[in-house]
Parts: C-alpha cells; structure tokens; sequence
C-alpha cells in the first residue's frame, strides 16, 4: 500500500501535531506514503471566496503533481485540503468550461491533470485498506477506561462522503473501539467548530466550540478525538476565552493518529501529546500478548 | 403483383388537432407533398380528424372515392387508433386496411424548429403510405371472459372494490398478504377531517368481507405466479402455512390464553412493535378472519433451523398447552406447510397500498436514537382505546413526578418527513398535513399538551379540509413554518435540560427557534411497497419513476394499466386519502364489471402464425416465447402457434433461423417498404411502375 | 419612535442578478428552492444573521443584489456544509455563499475593517506569492490590518503556541518560485480578464 501524501499547509504549522503522529502510525502498519513533490496550498476555504477558477487551479496544480508521482491514490489528512481536493476534482470532472481554463492555465506551467487521482482522507485508508483487524493486531496498550467524544467536524463527510455517512459517520467510532477506547454518544460529532470564525468574529466562533466542548464534558468524555487540525486549534487554543466568555470547559483534544500511537506503543515523540495546549493525562497499560 | 398494386388507392389524412400539431407542422405542406405519392388518390388535412365531421370524412370519402387504404397521421395510436378503424369499418373497409402515423407526440411536441418538424412529418407520412400498400385484410377474435375476479390486497381499496365486485354477483378471491385485512386504516384511530373512527366505519366492511357468499377471502397468502391474458388468467396462490386450520379455528382464542408463555413477550408488530404478543396470536381484536397463528420464529414448539426447503422444524418439546386449549376442534397443525392454489379469473384488481418512510433516513430527526421520537403511526396505535396503552399517551423514556411513565406536557409534529425532499422522497404524499393535524387534535385532546406543528406548505385540498385546519388555529395548535433542521438533545438553556430541541427556521417570523419539547411525531410519507417491483413484473404492470404503478393513462384512464384485465385502486398507484381510495375502488370494479359484463374481449390479430412448410422443426423459439404460446407437434415435427394465447410480441419472429414465423401487421414487406419509407429522400415509389391515378387536392 | 419605509421597488431590483447567480457552477438549483428553511434550521451561525440563509436565497432569485451583498450573513458562512447536505431540493447554498462572497469583494461593498475578506484577501495574496500558507503569520497580518489594538489580546495564545512549537513567523514557500503567480495569471488570462 502506497499513497502519494499530500499534507498541507496546516500539518506542517500549527497543526504538525497531526503529521507527527500520523506518520509513524501509518509506518507501523506498513503503509508507505510519498510526500508530493513542491506541493501547494490547496486553497482551503479561503480562496474560494474569492475566485473559485484560481481556487481551483491551485488545487489542480497539486492532482497535477499528484499524478506525476504515477501512484494511483492520494492521502490528504487535513479536512480543509480533503475537501477542496475533492471539490476541485469534482468541479473538473464535471464542469467542462472550468476544466477548459484549468487545463489551460496548467499548460503554463508544462503540468497536466487527468482528474484520476483518488484523494483520500485517512480514515478511509485505515478502516478500508488497511482493516481494522490488521489495526487491532498492533494494540499492545488498548486505551481502556478512556471515554473519547469522536469529532468528524464538517468538511470531511460533508458534501462529498464517499466513504462515511453524512449525518452519522462511524469510522472513527469503530477505530476508537479497536484502540480500546469508549466512545460516548455525542450528537455533535460533525458540528462545525466555528471553522476560522473564532479568530475573525469571536463572539459567533467560540460560541460554537464552546458548545462542542461543553457537551462533551457533560457526556463524561475525557478526551475528543479529531481529524482536522482547525477544529484541534480551535477546540484547544481558545479556553481562556471561552472561560472568560461562558464558564471554563476545559477537556484536552487530540488527533485520532495521537491515540493510536499511545495504543500501539509508540514513543512519546511520535504521540507528540505535548503538543496540545490542554494536555491529555492518560497513560494506557500494556497487556501481555500470547 | 403488377395489377393487384395498380389496385391500390389510398386516402391520407393529416390533422392539424388544433394547434398542438397545426403550430408546428405545415399540415397543408404535408398534405400537398403525399399528394405526389404513387397510390395516393386524395390528400387532405383536417382541423381535427378525431371529431365526428372527421370521421365522417374519411367515411365519405372511401365510398365516393372508392379508397381502399387509408393513413391518417395525427396523435398517438394509443389515443385513436380504435376510433379510426371504426370509421374505415363503417366506411366499409377492413379495418386493417388503414394505418396512423404518430406526427404528434413524435414530432410536433418534442420538436422546436418547424421547417424540421414538417419535413420529419413528411417522411413519416411517406413511410405509412408505402407499408400501407402491403396490408392485408383481418379478423379480430372474440375471446370469453372468465367472470370471476381476483383482488390483491385487503387494504381498504381491495375491501371496497371486492365488496362492490360481490355484490354485482361475481366471484371475488381477495388474496391478502398479512394474516387479516384492513391494511393502513385498521390502525388508525381516528379518519380525518370528521374524526370518526376508523374501526367503526372499516370493521363492518370487513367482516361482510369475511361472510359475504361470493368472496373466498385468502389472508396469509401471496399472489406467485400469474400466466395468461385479459379474460383468461391463470393464477397461483401461495397460502403460507399458520399453524392452524383456518376451517376449525372459531376464534376462541383459548389457545392464546392458555400458551405456556404467560406473558406477551413478542414485539407486536400490527401495534407497531409498541406493545407484546405471544407465538399464538390474533393481530387485534376485530382481525378478519377470526383465526390465530402461530409464529415459528418463535414458539417453542419448533426449533430455530429450518429445514433445507427453509420450512421450520417441529421441535415438539413444548407442552403444546394450546393444542390442550383448543380441545376437540383440533385446530392446531404444527406440520402445516405452505400450500399453492391455483385459480382461474378474467380480470385482476391490484390494491397493495404502500409503506410509510422509514424515519431512520431523516438521522437528523434522531428517530431510533432518542426514544421519545414517534413516527405518526406508532402515535396513531398510541392514541387507540385499543393500542398497546389502552389509549394513555405515555413515552418511552421518563417518568411524572409520581413515578409513572411520562405523559408528554409539549409536543412537536414535523411534517414532511422524507416527503419533498430530492434525498428521499420527491413526491407531497398528500395525507400527511390532514393526519398530522388530526394527531395534533388527538394529542392535544387526550395529554393537554402544548402542540406544535412544523410544515413547509399546508396541503388541505379536500372537502372539509380547510375548516379542519381552521378548527386546529382555533384549538390553540401551533403552526410554525419551516422544516426542522434537527431534533437533539443538547441544552442551551435551562427549560431545554431534559428536553428533546426541535432547531428550525420560523420563516414566517424569519427568526431562527429552539423549541424543547417531550415528544417528537415524524409525520412520515408514505412510499411504493418494498416489493412493488416484483409485483409489478408478476402483473406486467409499469411503474413510473418514482416507483407507483402507474395508471394507463393519467387523466383518462386512471384505474387501468397498460395490460388489459389488470386494474389498479389505491395508494399502490400513488399517495391518497381514504376518500379518493375507496372512489378509486369503485371505479376499478366498475371497469372490469363492464369487461365482465361484455362477456368477451377482442383481440388484436397482430398475432404470429407458423409457415408449417418452412418450419425446420429446431424448436429453438418454444422456450422464447413469454406466453408458452408455441406448441409442438410430435408426429409431424413442427412447431405451432396458439392464436389465442399469442400476444404479438414478435420476439419468435425476430429469432426463428429459417425466417418461417410470420405476425400479422409486422410482415416483412410491410415492415421493409415502412424503413425504405422512412429513409428516401426522394419519394420512393417515384420509379415504381403502374398506372397511377393524380391525386386529388380538394 | 423612529420609523422606516421598508417598501421595495422594482427599481431596487438588479434584473439578471439571480440568473447569473444561477449559472455558475454549482448554482443551478436554486430555482427550485422553497423556501422550507432547513437551512436557516441546520445553519450553526444563522442566529448571527441579519437575514437568514434562507432569505439569502429567496433575495438572489428575485435579484436583490444590493441588499445580499452587504449582508453580514455571507460573511458568517464557516462554510461547514450543513445546509448544502440537508437541502431538501439539493441546492449547494454553501457554493451560492462563496459566489456572493466574491462579488461582494469584487465590488467592495463590505465594512472597512472586516476581518473576514480581509483574511481572505491576504490568504490569496500569501497563496499567490509563495504558493503556501504559515498560519501564525497570515493571522497576524489579518489582526494587523483590521484590529491592531485586538492583536494585543492573542499575545497569550501566542505565547501558548510557542510553548507547544506551533508558532512560526518564517514564511513557508513553494520551490519552484513564481509558478502560482504563473499559474493565476493564466487563469486570469484564460477567463480573459489579463489585467486583474
């Protein structure tokens, strides 16, 4: 299993929690992956809103690169890239007159973009190719006793869901279940975190992890688990404010790679849980393997 | 050859039918052009051909211009193929003499540019004139029909329609899927919008179904196979096995009493799985017919591996108290099997109904997570005197300051449940606004509670309705418009603790709300049965692509389908109320009384018949046909059609190797001068030989 | 008591708005929305709005093109899916903000000051000149520009950001300099607008 890796400009910033420990996990169950040669912004949700054919050309320009590497399948782990990716695909695909200006603006810079790229998010790679009784195999320290409030946020089922369902995704459920893990019923799995809100429009943004964190704690969760390094910025950065703002709900979030790090084993500079503002305190115990 | 075309004289009609043809098709270019054609002896167009002037028209016109074909092209045959052939028949012409061109629904309507369209009208013109030559006279046959009368589905459409059937004095199987009939109404509390009940108005129809002499009610039972043709089907019934022989069951139910089950332990499925049952079991009190069954799934009289052909395996370690129970009517029969029946009927009435929307699509409306959301008709057996709770409206989940199961003090309906919505459901399902604000009425009336109904549109478009929904405003409901977001059960706000939050746009008020309340009801729609595709092939029936069977033609002839002696009433062909059911019923058993009545059916000869001195004897189309109409004839090694059971199909023709098969209306020559027709650019009988009378122009 | 006239008049109206809304990709269904309102229900900031998404939707069709372009709602859009999913008639709402969003900062008819197009404006500008993105740094030119004083106030989320090495001033870039403003140019040379 081999993937051309895409990881974004998040996971090489305030999000290299994400990296950090995805990688070594991904190693550890033999999964290989290949950096994306001068890869580029993907333009996230920003670009967007400004010009959509620029937004996506600059996410073509890295399906383009993508294709180059000749892997078939592509490993965006950030949401934001996740989606965009997909959504520039899509857009290609299906939208003739942007595909037209797209493939002319990539000819200057001597790329093509065929549009075959499969881009996928990890999570689809771990419980579709890799299987959760290959991930079960290498637990040697199941997170028991640890009660996790998944949190899928928007942009990973949302709109384009090929591999989760859009109101109710279970993927991460069932791999926190194979860490050991309890999960806790948590209606607000894909609730938007307030997204970059919370540092433009504070009031209406910290309003929205404010809520996410103070549910999660109030279902007993000891720890949310995320797949997004905005919503993990978002979820651990702000609880001065929040506090100042509404009460203090301090609870540590977490990326879902960092617990299987801490249940496969994997040395503390590959869990990398002091990355996190509010730490996670929890230490799983070894079980002995016959 | 020569001398027999010479013959030919052909009158062409072409019909403007108002503008529909007319504004986009030059009809009088059309006319003028097949006036140049060999054969054509008179050439008109008509402002509408179909109308009595029109007919009379062509009638006029075969005797004073002594036509002998005649091709009129206007709309589809499927409207007025019939109407014409009687007016070649009345002109004095075997009907087969003529032929119809489809300039309508082919041309005008599906085309924009009219020099196009024109000249597309010319060519089609062109190639019925040229088939039109090789057209032979025929004779239609007249078959018997069989009197008696099938009715699939015990719902109220069939109750109705086999009602109205028996009492005409036909016989009437009603076969019916679940072990008693009543459908969908018989767990309703109330009907909407006179509130009266529903039992009371249905429970009477239901047992003179069950003792009314002409009816042979078969409950329990699935339609698997039906052979044959309008008049003469052949159908068989698979009675699945109860347990019990419905002849010596009287419906004590002292085998229910005395089951070594004490309690009811089983989910109940007629209460919505809201209540219990035992293994023996009546659906409910009024079931027609008054006979139990057993489930084996679950008694323990039998054990839970089946056999190979996947009937249950008696077990007989149960103490069998009900066999004690039943005594000396031996009612019980644990070796019971399946058992197929086969009939004879001339028409068939389907009334399968629907399936309501399983809410569990909708996630966002939480049903199957949080308890207290109901669906519509969990709430209907909720509301009955005798539902699972006698009536009480008690939740799933929480308790009265007393400790008794909770009694919701405010209530949410949502509408549109799966309905209107290009995710699930395009279609308005069309009873859910009068039911949920029935419920509404019921609810409030029976708890007290605060209710709130959230709706897109308010649909009340029947007699009554209006002032029903005017009754609601004035009983204090509350109509919020806007479809809800989301049901949750996380709180913002002290009153919301504990309390399912309804999040929705007031769009009236323009104002985003947080309603909590105690209990949700999903006003669910309602869909094709699971199986409707099954039960359409087994009918050859067509469904649209929504997936209702659908009717033969919209307006017109809404209780036919597309096969002769099948009729359709009820919600199998769409949503509908039970006012709009029942009159569906009634028309359908009057459409096939009148069939009945007439006593016989015509059919089309466009039948297929065997060249007996070109047959080769392979016998590779026997097994094609779809009608088992091709029999073999061992002494003389050759294949032959039954006439009667041929549907025109044409599907031996096409593969017969030695080209020995031949229809009626589809004879190589018609079919190959209709294709040369069609492709010429030039007219093709431009070169043909013969003494060709010029056309007259009038 | 101060009162207004709310009255529209026709004139108020920008005929084709709503049309040409429509025609861009991802657009086209918003002809059949009926204004049911599940996305103004499902929209976590819709009780920020001044006029509902859903009232968005109904001023783009009928061309009221003033009016939506200075909402604040276009700008609360976190773009977070909920109402393009939800949709019962499968309008992508989501795509209908960010169309609105650009001509808004086309037109510039937003608040000075804004922090929203204004992070967006920078963001494209970072994407444009060095092909990637260092959060720390667009951040802080985005409070720069819009609050310095606020800027002030994140100094203990820096200061956090430190202490978890998560904070950066340095610019990331691309290698091949100089592609992504090649790359724009021609995307711009392509929609036949070379000047922008």
């Amino acid at each position: 299993m081999k993937y051309a890796y895409f990881p974004g400009c998040s996971l090489k910033g305030t999000g290299r929690a994400y990296e950090e420990s995805l990688l070594p996990v991904l190693r550890h169950l033999g999964v290989e992956v290949q950096e994306i040669e001068d890869w580029n912004c993907c333009g996230a949700t920003a670009y967007m809103a400004v010009d959509e054919g620029k937004a996506c050309a600059a996410a073509a320009r890295n399906l383009a690169l993508a294709e180059r590497t000749g892997l078939q399948q592509m490993l965006a782990p950030c949401s934001a890239c996740y989606l965009v990716l997909n959504k520039a695909q899509h857009y290609l695909n299906e939208y003739p007159a942007m595909r037209r200006v797209v493939t002319r603006a990539l000819d200057s810079l001597g790329l093509q973009c065929r549009g075959d790229t499969a881009v996928r998010h990890p999570l689809d790679v771990l419980l579709n190719d890799v299987g959760l009784d290959a991930i079960r195999q290498k637990v040697t320290r199941p997170l028991t006793g640890l009660r996790v409030a998944p949190y899928y946020g928007c942009q990973i089922v949302r709109p384009y869901a090929t591999f989760d369902d859009q109101a109710n995704p279970t993927t991460m459920d069932r791999l926190l279940e194979a860490l050991g893990a309890t999960v806790v019923h948590w209606p607000l799995k894909t609730k938007c975190c307030g997204g970059s809100l919370t540092g433009t429009l504070p009031e209406a943004g910290l309003r929205l992890s404010y809520i996410l964190l103070k549910e999660a704690l109030k279902r007993g969760a000891d720890v949310i688990a995320t797949v997004c390094p905005l919503c993990q910025f978002n979820l651990d950065a702000y609880h001065a404010k929040i506090a100042a703002r509404w009460e203090p709900v301090r609870i540590p979030t977490v990326y879902f790679s960092q617990l299987m790090g801490l249940a496969f084993g994997l040395a503390a500079d590959q869990t990398v849980l002091h990355r996190s503002m509010v730490p996670l305190r929890f230490q799983p115990a070894p079980v002995a393997r016959t | 050859m020569k001398a027999k075309r010479d013959e030919v004289r052909i009158g062409f009609y072409v019909c403007h039918c108002g503008h529909n043809i007319a504004a986009m098709v030059d009809c009088a270019a059309v006319a003028r052009y097949i006036a140049t054609l060999p054969g054509v002896v008179l050439s008109r167009d008509y402002k509408y051909m179909c109308s009595d002037p029109g007919q009379e028209l062509i009638q006029q016109d075969i005797r004073e211009y002594g036509l002998n074909r005649v091709v009129v092209a206007s709309c589809s045959p499927l409207l007025h193929e019939h109407t014409f052939r009687g007016a070649v028949t009345a002109g004095g012409l075997n009907p087969y003499f003529f032929h119809m061109v489809n300039i309508r629904e082919h041309d005008s309507w599906v085309h924009t540019d009219r020099v196009l369209a024109t000249e597309k009208a010319k060519d089609l013109a062109r190639a019925a004139v040229e088939r039109v030559v090789h057209h032979k006279p025929l004779e239609i046959k007249k078959v018997p029909i069989h009197p008696d009368v099938l009715v699939v589905g015990g719902g109220i459409a069939g109750i109705h329609a086999a009602l109205t059937l028996a009492n005409a004095g036909k016989k009437v199987f009603l076969v019916e899927r679940e072990p008693s009939i009543g459908g969908h109404m018989a767990k309703f509390d109330k009907t909407f919008p006179t509130l009266d009940c529903a039992a009371c108005i249905l429970t009477p129809k239901m047992s003179e179904v069950g003792s009314h002499p002409n009816i042979t009610l078969w409950t329990w039972s699935e339609v698997v196979k039906v052979d044959g043709y309008v008049g003469n089907y052949t159908v068989q019934i698979k009675r699945k096995a109860r347990y019990v022989i419905e002849d010596l069951c009287t419906g004590c139910q002292d085998c229910i009493a005395h089951c070594v089950y004490k309690e009811p332990k089983f989910d109940d499925l007629f209460n919505e799985r809201l209540g219990k049952r035992k293994p023996v079991y009546i659906p409910f009190p009024q079931a027609t017919p008054q006979v139990v069954l057993i489930d084996p799934e679950v008694c323990l009289n039998f054990k839970r591996n089946k056999n190979p052909d996947g009937t249950p395996v008696v077990s007989d370690k149960c103490k069998k108290t009900c066999v004690e129970a039943c005594g000396e009517k031996r009612a019980i029969d644990f070796t019971q099997k399946d058992q197929v029946v086969e009939i004879k009927v001339g028409t068939i009435l389907v009334c399968t109904g629907f399936k309501t929307f399983d809410a569990r699509r909708v996630p966002a409306y939480g049903y199957g997570v949080y308890p207290n959301v109901y669906t519509a008709l969990e709430v209907e057996r909720l509301v009955n005197a005798s539902g699972p709770t006698g009536g009480q409206v008690v939740l799933r989940q929480g308790t009265n300051p007393d400790g008794s199961p909770k009694n919701p003090r405010s209530i949410g309906i949502i509408h549109c449940v799966g309905s209107r919505d290009k995710k699930t459901n395009l279609w308005c399902s069309r009873v859910c606004c009068m039911y949920s604000m029935k419920l509404a009425h019921l609810l409030k009336e029976h708890t007290g509670a605060e209710i709130y109904n959230f709706y897109i549109d308010i649909r009340t478009p029947g007699k009554g309705y209006e002032e029903f929904y005017n009754k609601l405003l004035e009983e204090g409901t509350h109509f919020i418009r806007g479809r809800v977001g989301e049901v949750t059960d996380w709180a913002m706000t002290p009153e919301e603790e504990g309390k399912l939050v309804i999040r929705v746009e007031d769009t009236l008020a323009g104002v985003v709300r947080r309603i909590p309340v105690d209990m949700v009801v999903l006003a669910t729609g309602l869909e094709p049965q699971a199986d409707a595709d099954a039960v359409r092939r087994l009918f050859n029936m067509s469904c649209g692509g929504d997936g209702w069977f659908l009717e033969r033609h919209p307006k017109l002839a809404p209780v036919n389908t597309f096969t002769d002696g099948v009729f359709l009433a009820g919600c199998c062909q769409g949503p509908k109320d039970i006012p709009d059911t029942v009159a569906q019923a009634g028309a359908a058993a009057a459409e096939a009384l009148a069939l009945i009545d007439k006593g016989y059916v015509e059919q089309e000869p466009n039948t297929a018949h065997i060249l007996d001195a070109e047959c080769s004897g392979c016998k590779s189309c026997i097994p094609l046909c779809p009608y088992t109409a091709i029999l073999f004839d061992e002494t003389r090694q050759k294949a032959y059609i039954n006439e009667a059971l041929c549907k025109g199909c044409g599907t031996c023709v096409g593969s017969c190797p030695s080209g020995s098969i031949v229809q009626n209306l589809f004879e190589d020559a018609e079919i190959f001068s209709e294709i040369a027709g069609v492709l010429a650019d030039e007219p093709v009988a431009a070169g043909r030989p013969g003494n060709l009378t010029q056309a007259a122009i009038p | 008591m101060e009162i207004k006239r709310t009255i529209k008049y026709e004139a108020d109206r920008v005929p084709g708005f709503g049309r040409e809304v429509m025609s861009v990709p991802g657009c086209e269904a918003l002809e059949h929305c009926i204004q049911c309102g599940t996305c103004s229900g499902v929209c976590p900031l819709s009780i920020y709005m001044d006029y509902t998404p859903r009232q968005v939707m109904e001023l783009v069709r009928s061309d009221f093109k003033n009016e939506v372009l200075r909402s604040h709602t276009i700008w609360l859009c976190a773009s977070c899916y909920a109402c393009t999913v939800e949709c019962p008639r499968q309008i992508r709402i989501t795509d209908i903000m960010y169309e609105l969003k650009q001509r808004a900062i086309k037109e510039g008819v937003y608040p000075p000051r804004f922090p929203i197009p204004v992070l967006a404006e920078e963001f494209t500008k970072m994407v444009r000149n060095h092909g990637r993105i260092s959060e720390t740094r667009l951040v802080t030119r985005m409070y720069l520009r819009t609050h310095p004083l606020a800027a002030l106030g994140m100094a203990g989320l820096g200061l956090n950001l430190m202490k978890t090495g998560r904070f950066s001033l340095t610019q990331d870039r691309i290698e091949r300099h100089g592609e992504m403003e090649k790359l724009m140019a021609a995307v711009d040379r392509e929609n036949g607008k070379a000047d922008a």
